[in-house]
């Protein structure tokens, strides 16, 4: 690992103030170290996060949940309000990593982690091409193994997905991703935070390398969540191992239930996208419905016309449409 | 900020196994090479160096964490505990114990990781049942695939099993 100098931010101000062209800030730094090692960063300087104690509460104002970005995960799973009133938030935390990472890694940091492509995630020099290492040198996962990669909205430069498991949550909530600037404050809607590799280029940025709406010298402060009366909601994370591992698909449900029918859903699905993935469709159509596998599995297979699957990833659309339905059963029961 | 003000080499000033350590390191360091190379604490294992594997488990304030995941700079004024911190030769730690009693070791690469695990596990009033035992310690991977008896060593310390049984 190249060596970097290392200082304490004690206020916001301080962060936001560093050279975005030279420096980095660190929170948990369980996936920048790792950056460090690969060389897909080498800053010359470090700044940590740890000294800004506004960053750390989990508060209920009124109507909203407020978590600050410096909230480990382990503390948003474990929390009692998050708990109560927003679980899909709390079970996506704690299916998130192990235990021991959990109680470093932050929700401010988890949102900005890099796709576990393993393409992308060999040491340098690499021996093969990937744009979001070095752009312009190719893709290998396009035509290589590609069985965990994107079924949505990919481009030919890149076919990664996104594998936070909280943002899948957050998406599904209608959550508020708060950002803070040289320019100011501002929140972003937290399903339109990530950016597919399409939307990347229709906004004219590099679509293997642009992965959100974050800019230079902004740092994401914490989290907004509207909680709904009665609203029921849940996560499922489908894998290859039981535990500590990323997920092949996952899906997040929020549902209102009116005599036992489905009043109102939001549905996020994990790993198919470089961005969480809203079955907006899916959501409208399932609404009247018993919040039963039988009724609506059928609809949710028939909501994945726009997904275009590579040679190993055609599982991951039975696969989600199961996900989800199980994630609204669950939400339900 | 005032990036002049920043450095590469700190001094460090923390608590390992109840004893003050001061020393210089460099930023990068992490925790895990701190404790192997400047204090020859090499019980805590380097396996994977990437946060896969968890034989560099230790607790930092009591809560545990993945070693190489840490910078040491970060640990300043924390108090970390390593497996050479957990018991002594003539009086083990339960977990310890409950390790040699069920036979939760096979090359022992793992062990010291598991331990410091399982105590925190336990601690954190996760070791109820095998199920949630083996979702609370999936962090730790074990080669040889003492699985069975590392979920009953760590129910036995927690005494869920009832008193630690003959090896």
């Amino acid at each position: 690992m190249r060596d970097f100098t290392y200082a304490i931010a004690r206020t916001l101000d301080q962060a936001i103030a560093t050279d975005p062209s030279r420096a980095m800030l660190i929170a948990g730094g369980t996936e920048l170290l790792n950056w460090f090692r690969l060389g897909v960063a080498a800053p010359d300087h470090v700044v940590d996060l740890a000294g800004i104690e506004d960053l750390k509460r989990i508060t209920i104002e009124g109507e909203v949940l407020t978590i600050g970005a410096l909230s480990t995960l382990a503390e948003v799973g474990d929390h009692p309000a998050v708990r109560t009133h927003a679980p899909v938030l709390a079970q996506a935390c704690l299916a998130a990593a192990s235990p021991q990472i959990r109680n470093r890694a932050t929700l401010g940091g988890n949102v900005l982690q890099k796709t576990r492509c393993a393409y992308f995630r060999a040491e340098e020099p690499l021996p093969w091409g990937c744009n979001k290492r070095h752009a312009g040198s190719g893709c290998a996962a396009l035509n290589g193994i590609n069985d965990r990669h994107a079924i949505f909205d990919w481009t030919e430069q890149c076919v990664a997905v996104h594998p936070s498991d909280p943002a899948v949550a957050l998406a599904s909530l209608d959550a508020e991703i708060e950002i803070a600037g040289a320019s100011g404050r501002r929140v972003v809607p937290a399903a339109r935070f990530h950016l597919s590799q399409h939307e990347a280029a229709e906004l004219g940025l590099d679509p293997a390398q642009a992965e959100t709406r974050l800019e230079p010298h902004e740092v994401i402060t914490g989290y907004r969540v509207p909680l709904r009366g009665g609203a029921r909601s849940a996560y499922v994370k489908v894998r290859e191992r039981a535990s500590y591992e990323y997920a092949l698909v996952s899906a997040a449900a929020v549902i209102e239930l009116e005599n036992g029918l489905i009043a109102r859903a939001a549905l996020a699905l994990g790993s198919v996208a470089q961005r969480p993935w809203r079955l907006a469709e899916a959501e409208a159509r399932i609404v009247g419905l018993p919040p039963t596998r039988d009724a609506v599995l059928p609809i949710l297979k028939r909501c994945f016309g726009d997904a275009r699957p590579l040679a190993d990833n055609g599982y991951k659309i039975a696969m989600a449409a199961g996900a989800a339905a199980r994630a609204i059963v669950e939400a339900a029961s | 900020m005032n990036e002049t003000l920043a450095t590469s080499r700190h001094s460090l000033l923390c608590q390992v196994n109840g004893k003050t350590i001061s020393a210089e390191v460099e930023a990068r360091t992490t925790l895990l090479d701190f404790l192997r190379e400047h204090l020859r604490l090499t019980g805590t294992k380097k396996g994977c160096n990437e946060g896969a594997c968890g034989t560099c488990t230790v607790l930092v304030d009591g809560k545990r964490m993945n070693a190489c995941l840490t910078l040491a700079v970060q640990c300043a004024g924390r108090e970390i505990v390593t497996i050479e911190g957990v018991g002594t030769i003539d009086a083990l730690h339960p977990v310890q114990q409950a390790f040699i009693a069920y036979d939760a070791l096979q090359c022992g690469y793992c062990t010291p990781g598991q331990i410091l695990s399982a105590i925190a596990c336990i601690a954190e009033g996760h070791a109820t049942d095998p199920d949630t035992v083996r979702e609370w310690m999936s962090g730790n991977i074990c080669r040889c695939s003492a699985y069975p008896q590392i979920t009953a060593a760590v129910l036995g310390a927690a005494g869920k099993l009832g008193a630690n049984r003959d090896a």
